[in-house]
This record gives C-alpha cells, structure tokens and sequence, in this order.
C-alpha cells in the first residue's frame, strides 16, 4: 500500500511537471510577448527590443521555463504587467478568498449530499426517492449560470435581501462576508449537492444489493445496523474519492460563479488576466489551479486504493 | 433460473417529456432561420430589456433586439457546435479505447497514460489557457472541446471494450485466428453501441456546458454570433433591472442539458461514471 | 405433543408482475433433531422455499397463498420485528457462497458473534467464547486466534466452516442449509460436511439441507423432498427414496446418480497400439518473466499427454491444478514458456498466430460457461456460419444446408438456427458451442469443463453426446473436468494434475479402480458415493491418506512429478 502511495506520488509529481510546461507553452504561444503588450501598440521597436532584453526575454525558452519554475518553487511569481505589482501579492488576497468560497461551499454541501443520498438509497424505489433522482439528476446537468442568474434575480432584485455583486474585502466583518458569500456559496453548493448525491445514491444502493448484506438482515441484524455499520463500512472509500473529485471540480466551478457575481476571487482574476493578456498572471493562476485539481484527483486515488476490495482480492487469490 | 423483474414498470413520464423537448430544440435548430418571429439583428424596440410584447414575445434585449429570435438562432449554433464536438470526441475516443482493449499491452499503456494526463487536467483551465494561445474562434473550440472530452470516451470505450475482450467468444474468435477488424466490428461492437450512443447523449450535454460556459465568459463565440451562452453573457447587465434576457438563454441550455440527461435515464443506460462530475 | 420445528403448508409463491410460480403448492414438514433435504435442478423453487423459512422473500417475488409456521410462529405474516427476533435465533441460514456471504471489511469473528449481540442473549465476552468453542469443534486451526482475520485471509473451506460456525452461534432450532457445499472442491467438501453432520447432531438442530446432489444429501439427510419446477414430486425418508423411489423424475435421478459413480471394475484394458495424434512435450507454463525457462507464477511444470484418434482423454484435477491452462497451451492461446506440441508429428507453432490455418482448424476448443463463450448478439446460424465462412469459405446456401446437419448432430431442430443464446437452455447452450467446434471439421476437441455448469440429468446427456461424436467422426477427444465420476463414465485413459504437476496418468480402469497415488487415492475416495455411510468411510480414508500425504511431501520434489506406468 504503501508503495503504491509513493508510486502515485511520483507520478503526481511528473505530472505536474507536465502541467508546468504545458502551461508555460501555453502562454509562450500568445500572440504578442510580455515586452509588446507591456509597451502598447506605439511603442518603437527599438523600446520593445530594449525592454525585452532586460525582462530576459530574448533567451531561448528552456532557460526561460527553468527561471520560471524556480521562481515559482521560491515564492516569485513574476510581475504582472498591467499592475506592474508582484503576481505574489495580487494572488494572495484572491486565494484566500476563492479557499473561503470552496470551503464554505464544501462544509454545506458535502454532509447534506451524503445524507441525502444515503435516505434515497434506502428508501430506493418509493416516490420520493424517484423525485430526488429526477430532481437530483436535472440539477446536475444544469449550467451554474442559470442558478445564479436566478438567485439574483430572486435575492438581490425582487427580495433586495442580499448584494447582487459580491463585495469583499479585507477589512470586511463576518457580516458583509456573509452576505457577499451567501449566493456564490449557494450556487455552487446546490450542483455540487446534486452530483455527490447522485453518486451517494450509486454506491450505497449498490452496496444494498450485495449478498452479504441480505445475509446481515438473516441473521436478524436490524436495518440501522445493516445500512450504518455493515453498508457504510464499505461505502466509506468510495465515497471518500468521490468527495475529493467532486471539490476539485469546484476548481471549474467557481470561474462561472465568480464571474457572475463579481467574486473578488483567484478565477475572476484570471479571467480578467486572460482578456487582458497579462501572462504572468495567467501562468500563476494556472498553475495553482492546474496543481490543487491534480492534488485532489491524487488524493481521490488514493483514498479509492486504501477501500478498493480488488486489492483486499488479489491477496485472497494469493492465498487460494 | 430466469430473472424476475425487481421494480414496477413505470410509465414513463420523464422518457416523454425529454423526448418532446429534444425534438423540439432539433426542430428549432433546423428550421430556425425559416421560422424566426423577427431578425435576430434587428432593433425591433426603442427601449433595451422591454418586456414582451407582441411580436417581441420574450421582451428585447440588451440592444433593443428581440431575444426571442436570437434564441432561435442560437440554438443552432449551440447545439451544432455540441454536436460536432462530441462527433470528434467519439470518433477518436471510441475508436482508441477499442483498440485498446484488443491489443493490449503497449498500445494500451501508451494511449491510456496520454488520456490520464489530458483527465487530469481541469478543462475549463485549459479552456481559458488554449482560447487566450490561439484565439476564441468556433473551429479552435469545438477541437479543444473534442479533444478535452476525447479522453473520458476513450476511458469508457476501453472499459466497455474489455469487459467484452473478457469473454469466451472473443478467445473463440481469436483462437480461430480472426482479425482485429472482425473482432471489433463483429463481435464487440454490437455490445457496445447502445452504452456508447447513451454517453454521446450525456457527452453532448456536458460539451454543451463546456463551450456555453467559455462564452459566457467572454472566452467563446465572438459576437455578431451568438450562442446561447454568449447571450447570458450580452443580458447580464439587465438582471439588476429585473428583465430575464439573460435568465432565458441559461434557461435554454438547462433544458436541453436535462433533457438529454433524462432521456438517458429513463432508457435504463445512465451508468453513472466514475466521477459522477462534468 | 410437541409441534414440528417448521411447518409449510400449501405454499404458492410467484412472480410479483406475472409468470408461473416459483414455489407451487408445497407442503412439508421438518421436526427436532431431523435433517430435510430439499433436492431439486436449478429453477426448481428450492432456494426460495428455503428462504421463506426465515420469512425471507427475494425481490420481485410474492407470496399468493400458504403458510410457514416456525415453532409455532406463523412467519408469513409476522411483524418485522417478530422476524428479526427469530432471525439468527431460532432460525439460521448457511449461504451457498461464504465469499459472498460475509462482510469483506468486519473481522470474522465481529460477524460470528453479531447474532449474539444483535439479540441480547450473550455478553461480548460469552459470545466469543461460544464462537471459539466452535470453531474448535468444526477442526478450524488456531481457534483462539483465527476469528481475528478478515474473511479474504482464510481459504475458502475454512470460510464455509466460519459460515456454519456464525449459523450455529445461537444454538438455534432449525439450521436452512443453501447448497453449503457445492462452490468447494471435492477434497475439501468432504471435510465441510463431515463438519456439518458433526454441528447439527452435536447441537440437536433440526436442518433444512438445500443440494442438487443426493450423494451429497444421503448422508446428512433423514428425510428428503424432491422438487421440480416449484411442485412437490415426492416426499419420504432416504432410504425409501434411494432404494424403491416411486416417481418417474425422482427415479431418473436416482439413476443419474448412480450412474455417476467413480467405481471401476479394475478390468484390464486392451493395449492400444495407434500412434498418438497429439502429442504433448514437456510442456512448462505460466506468467509472469520467465527466467531459466520458467515464468514466475508456473502454472504448469513438464506436462507429457498423448491424444488418440477415437479416444477420449481425460485430465483430472482440482481448482488451481493448471488443467485450463493445459486446454489454452494446447489451443494456442497461451503460450508456453517451454515444450513442444506435436500434432500427426509436426510441432505446432506455439501461439495461435502463427499457427496455419489448418492447424487452427484442427484443433477446437470447447468451453464451460456457454453464457460467455457464444456471442449473446449472434443468432445460431451466425456463430456457426461464421465458422464454415472462415475455415471453408462455404458460400451461403451451402452453408445454411450444413447449418442444418449440424444442429442435427448435436441433436438441436433446424430451426434453433434462428435463435439467439438467451433463448436457449444451458443444455442447449452447450450443444450449439459443440456444434460450432464441429463446424470447423476438427480432428482434436478439448472440452475444458463443459458440463461442469449443468444439472446431473443435462450433464449426462451431453456426455452421451460427445461419446457419440467421438465414435461417429472418429475425434480425439481430450475431456478436462475436476468432476471424477464424469471423466470416468467417458475417458479411456485419464491423467491427474495437481498444481500444475502430473500426479498420476493411466487407463482410466486402473487409475481409478487402484489408484498409485495419496493424492489420486484421496481424491477417489473424495467423490460422493450415493450410499449412506459414505462419508464417514470418506472421512476416515481422508484422514489417513492426509498423513500419509503430508509426510509423503517431503519426499515428492515438486519439480518431478511421479508418473506411474499401469500394470496390465
């Protein structure tokens, strides 16, 4: 187990290398460079030659990467060219602020999913359960657009309880950042809830149908024992990764919801870096966002291979 | 011991309703330039986000234009758009992980280790990193979306291809000495189309997403066309005056996307894959 | 007068959405201290019978009428919590899988224990401690100590005993049996029954013993009731339905059972002088890198078989012996690691890929599960057509006529052809994957297990079946089961592998009428015979032969099986 963990860890680590790179070629195609767009359209090319020299730029790309990887690996993150502020510091409060709306989101919507998954299971086959399923499927395959365009529309315009746009900022009370999170968190919560429901739902009803369980029930072990102890001791790994995948598909996610409500977050900034070109930027948020997506999936591997029965499996074969 | 049914056949309410409203957006999209109520770029009222109206049955948008019309035409664009992406996406992706499950051995571990690094990237990210290198045009994000999804196919392709590789009459065959082109297409294949037809209808809903959200962020088709996401984006500025331009489109592509999801559904094949995420 | 354990009276159950019933107007009666078994083919409503003892009714099924009385507690419409205070106490079920059966992650003896602490009637402490005197009584090593594993760390045997271990745990009044042991090897299903017979007299229970085999029945049993198709053929005690059974279908089965004996007459067989038609060489094989000829995991080591036209060969071994791997080396499919295999004298290419068309006709391969080996998708006519087309290159109406001839060799109607297998029975099935191997005009058949998936009466038919190919075409026929009495009814001569290694090889009249071998010696004697009383005679040649096996060990060097010439 243990080799395996560090198997995937390496590969984890190759992988992000891989990511590294690819972002970097990434922005390495964009039309016009750092010096051009730095300078603006008027500049003279002589400037543009000049600034391109002292930026570095006029060395060949690999060494260009390996500066960049390793002032990442140190804490420089490169200057941003329309603030002409460190990228460090402008990613800092926008981190922390995208972290805050992912935990928020992850707090609520996770035990609530489960749990709801869980009854539909249970209950597999009755009215309601057939309900949720329809409910639960219809808001997965929903845009988060149209959740939030309709929230505002109920919240801050017919109610006016809450803010359409999202203000934040730094020195803002647990009240205002209530209320600046409460429909981004929303949004994002009711899809995530749908999609870890829905699979709740798989596992567990899956689980239900397995042999061992109808042998639980025969000897007389009743229906909370049954479904919390003897199901859900096999649920818990599978379950697990499918939490951990679903928060890193929060790293979509929040590109849509911070946009719509003007979310001073870590995606709104990198869209507005990308229409923007501003490349430094967009690198730093690339990376960060590419890098906690792999980490998650990581851990989300992991996790299955601790709980997965083909391991547990092979070692039975073994033994004959 | 034959098999005796667990659950009671339902009438199937959902299978109806999706199937009236998928062919209702096909008919839209196919028809819709013969059958708009008005030119999607004409400015048919004074007032921008006026409400409906006579002619102007949904209520103008952000310019004055009538939004039902835009709507119509957008669907065409949205739905090709999705259509074509998850055509792409399936003819790489199945034809891949077929193989793959037939070989075996290194073309297997080569293709599968690509398509892990692809999955392992967050594809809006990507998104946005592709559209700012070469530019928001339809061609490059169709492919981006193909390729992005290329992959989840050929993981479920393979998985359909070797539960399948793993039966008798696939060594049968191959003990006669058969060659790959009968194995895929006469043997597995028949297996494998409807699961497969049941994913291009749930891949199609997720590629529409996809792109609907890249233009929604600026990031996908360019005015003067317009998708159904590039319209939510256009109305925006509406909202806090209380006009559902915007809500409309977002609307549209909601239905189309449960519509499709359901109809799987309700056909017994909805596997919910591994993720259970876009 | 005390009232019967259990007590089922004119039960019907059926489908809940339309279909024949399952269970059809049964009434039978179990009292202390006696063991009933239910004997039936699969689809004769037995499980379900079963189970309605416990109150239990699968999914999808219903109850029409009846009623199921257990000490006295009519069962059919108790309250749940009435069930579940029976469940595990007074009542116990032993599955027909313990895989399945227990929870892969809960530790053997927290599953054991459970139906104590469920109920209330013991403290943890107590409840162990009867676990652990159980345990001790069904031969389980280590009995202190075994509880602690999870069920995937003990072989499959030992799972069985822990399944009747965690049935036993309440002492309960009526044990329900469901097949106990018909997933196990035959070497190890003689020690689980003689672990079951000792259990239930031990602890007085009366049981409820569901089988196929009523070899396997007659010795446990005190009465049995024989089903078919969800009706009550007929119903007395074991001896009255071994030796003067009054129905026509009991009768049948009786003599398929008899029939199916490894009881040889040790007459000396005639010496054959034919060249072999295949010969195998020497053959190793396995997975896994091979390093100095053998591959890491070797499945099997210097195997020597020789194939006669006309003759039926047998190959005997166990699960894990490498007989399916011997059927896939000779097919081509699996190639081995070491050793040649001569067909008419020529050595075939190893892999099936570079064998000739020719030789990949001559050789077919007949596999067990007919589910998987014919392709669902296909019509009949299709999957053996196919067959013609690419061997033969037949055109069409030729083929269609040769369609013909061939489902009637296999003794299926001409028009089965449009069928597709989910339309078939699994007799039927098997017929058409041997009427595909004939498609191709082989010389050699390997059937690897064919009717290991049938029901006795099925089974014999397709074993008659295979004897009248072999004798009407003149095939070599290489017969691979672990199921003695089979081999023995077909094969002339007969080879015994044990992980991967030739055990013993001879005529099959002396093999099995004065086996050389402890490990042929104990498998023999490991075969149900339909007299009661077998099983202990089993159980104390077992014991013998084990010693003798295990202190043999040490001088057998695995890396050169004993082969023994048979006297004439």
């Amino acid at each position: 187990m243990i080799a395996f963990v560090i198997k995937r860890l390496l590969q984890t680590a190759a992988l992000l290398l891989v990511v590294s790179v690819l972002v970097f070629l990434g922005c390495e195609i964009l039309p016009g460079d750092v010096a051009q767009v730095s300078l603006g359209q008027y500049a003279t090319p002589d400037n543009v030659q000049a600034l391109r020299i002292e930026l570095g730029l006029d060395r060949p790309a690999y060494e260009r990467y390996f500066d960049w990887l390793f002032g990442i690996l140190q804490g420089d993150w490169g200057r941003s060219i329309t603030t002409k502020t460190p990228v460090a510091r402008m990613l800092s409060e926008r981190l922390s602020n995208t972290a805050l709306l992912a935990a928020v989101t992850t707090v609520v919507a996770v035990p609530l999913a489960l749990i709801l998954g869980l009854l539909m299971a249970v209950g597999a086959g009755r009215a309601w359960d057939r309900v949720a399923s329809v409910v639960t499927l219809g808001l997965s395959a929903t845009p988060e657009f149209l959740i939030a365009t309709l929230g505002v529309l109920l919240f801050a315009v017919q109610l006016r309880w809450l803010p359409a746009v999202a203000y934040l900022s730094p020195g803002s009370d647990l009240a205002q950042t209530a209320r600046a999170l409460f429909l981004p968190a929303a949004t994002l919560s009711i899809v995530v809830m749908a999609q870890i429901a829905r699979m709740t739902r798989a596992i567990i009803g899956n689980l239900l149908t397995q042999p061992f369980i109808e042998m639980a029930t025969l000897k007389g072990v009743p229906p909370r024992r049954v479904v919390g102890v003897h199901a859900l001791i096999n649920a818990v790994g599978p379950l697990a990764n499918v939490v951990a995948l679903n928060i890193a598909y929060l790293v979509s996610g929040v590109l849509v919801v911070e946009t719509i409500f003007a979310y001073p977050g870590l995606a709104r900034l990198m869209v507005d870096s990308v229409q923007a070109r501003d490349l430094p930027v967009v690198q730093a948020c690339a990376i960060i966002f590419c890098a906690t997506y792999v980490l998650l999936i990581f851990l989300a591997d992991v996790l299955a291979h601790i709980y997965d029965p083909r391991s547990n499996l092979e070692a039975a074969d073994r033994k004959g | 011991m034959s098999t005796v049914a667990a659950s009671r056949p339902e009438i199937n309410v959902t299978l109806w309703i999706s199937t009236t409203l998928l062919i209702l957006c096909g008919f839209v999209a196919f028809f819709g330039p013969w059958i708009l109520p008005q030119d999607p770029t004409d400015f048919v009222t004074d007032q921008p986000f006026a409400k409906a109206q006579a002619g102007v049955w949904l209520g103008s948008d952000y310019l004055g234009r009538d939004i039902l019309s835009r709507l119509m035409n957008g669907a065409r664009i949205t739905l090709a758009m999705a259509f074509a992406a998850t055509f792409l996406a399936h003819l790489i992706g199945d034809s891949l992980g077929l193989l793959a499950a037939i070989k075996g051995g290194w073309v297997d571990a080569f293709i599968s280790r690509v398509a892990d690094v692809i999955l392992s990237l967050p594809k809006i990210i990507v998104g946005l990193v592709v559209v700012a290198a070469l530019g928001p045009s339809v061609p490059v994000i169709v492919i981006l979306a193909a390729v992005v999804y290329a992959a989840g196919v050929f993981r479920i392709a393979r998985a359909l291809g070797n539960d399948i590789v793993a039966m008798d009459f696939i060594k049968v065959a191959k003990s006669r000495g058969e060659g790959t082109g009968w194995v895929l297409f006469g043997e597995i294949l028949p297996h494998v189309v409807r699961p497969l037809a049941a994913d291009f209808a749930i891949r199609m809903s997720f590629a529409m997403l996809f792109m609907s959200s890249l233009s929604f962020l600026g990031l996908g088709v360019q005015p003067p066309l317009a998708d159904w996401g590039g319209l939510v984006r256009e109305n925006l500025g509406g909202l806090s005056a209380g006009s559902l331009a915007a809500v409309y489109p977002a609307l549209a592509i909601a239905v189309t996307s449960i519509a499709l999801n359901l109809l799987v559904d309700a056909l017994g094949e909805q596997k919910v894959d591994q993720k259970g995420t876009r | 007068m005390t009232h019967p354990v259990l007590s089922i009276r004119n039960l019907v159950v059926e489908p809940r959405y339309g279909g024949s019933p399952i269970v059809n107007g049964v009434s039978l009666s179990v009292d202390r201290g006696e063991v009933l078994a239910l004997i039936g083919a699969s689809g004769s409503g037995k499980t379900t019978l079963a189970l309605t003892a416990l109150g239990h009714l699968r999914p999808g099924l219903s109850i029409k009428q009846g009623s199921v009385s257990l000490d006295g507690t009519e069962l059919l419409k108790a309250e749940p919590r009435t069930l579940r205070s029976l469940r595990g106490r007074i009542v116990a079920y032993i599955a027909q899988s313990a895989a399945a059966a227990f929870n892969p992650r809960m530790r053997l003896d927290h599953q054991v224990s459970e139906s104590s602490r469920v109920h209330r009637t013991r403290s943890h402490q107590e409840a162990l401690q009867v676990a652990h005197r159980l345990y001790r009584e069904l031969d389980l090593p280590n009995p202190e100590h075994i509880g602690n594993r999870f069920p995937h760390q003990v072989s499959g045997g030992q799972l069985q005993r822990f399944m009747i271990a965690m049935g036993l745990q309440e002492s309960p009044l009526l044990l329900v049996c469901d097949e106990p042991t018909s997933a196990l090897d035959v070497t190890t299903q003689v020690e689980v029954l003689r672990a079951l017979k000792q259990g239930i007299q031990d602890n007085q229970t009366a049981a409820l013993f569901v089988s196929h085999d009523l070899a396997v029945v007659a010795q446990v049993a005190t009465k049995i009731a024989v089903l078919r198709s969800g009706n009550l053929v007929e119903f007395g005690s074991t001896q009255q339905i071994l030796e003067a059974p009054r129905e026509p279908y009991t009768r049948e089965l009786v003599q398929a059972r008899k029939e199916f004996t490894v009881q040889r007459s040790g007459r000396p067989v005639p010496v054959t002088t034919i060249a072999p038609l295949l010969k195998v060489e020497n053959i190793t094989a396995g997975y896994g890198s091979v390093i100095n000829g053998r591959p890491a995991i070797t499945t099997l080591q210097k195997v020597d078989l020789s194939i006669r036209k006309g003759e039926v060969t047998g190959v005997i071994g166990e699960s894990g012996s490498g007989k399916s791997t011997l059927a896939r080396v000779i097919a081509g499919l699996h190639p081995a690691a070491q050793g040649r295999i001569l067909f008419s004298g020529e050595t075939l290419a190893p892999s099936v890929e570079q064998r000739s068309l020719a030789d990949r006709r001559r050789i077919q391969l007949v596999f067990q599960m007919a589910d998987t080996a014919l392709n669902q998708k296909h019509t009949v006519s299709r999957i053996i057509g196919r067959v013609l087309k690419f061997f033969h290159n037949m055109p069409a109406d030729a083929r269609a006529a040769r369609i013909t001839e061939l489902l009637q060799m296999v003794q299926l109607p001409p028009h089965y052809a449009t069928r597709r297998p989910t339309e078939l029975s699994g007799g039927e099935k098997q017929r058409v994957n041997l009427a595909r191997a004939l498609a191709a005009n082989p010389e050699v058949l390997i059937c690897d297990e064919i009717t290991s998936a049938l029901d006795n009466i099925v089974a014999k038919s397709i074993i008659e079946l295979v004897e009248t190919l072999r004798d009407q075409l003149g095939l070599a026929v290489i017969f691979i089961s672990h199921d003695l009495a089979t081999v023995a009814s077909l094969a002339k001569d007969v080879t015994v592998l044990r992980n991967g290694c030739i055990v013993e090889s001879g005529s099959t009249e002396a093999v099995l009428s004065n086996p050389q071998n402890p490990y042929t010696k104990l498998l023999v004697s490991s075969v149900p015979e339909l007299r009661p009383g077998w099983l202990e005679d089993a159980v104390a040649a077992r014991d013998e032969l084990q010693q003798s096996l295990n202190s043999g060990e040490q001088a057998y060097d695995a890396s050169q099986p004993r082969r023994l010439e048979q006297a004439r």
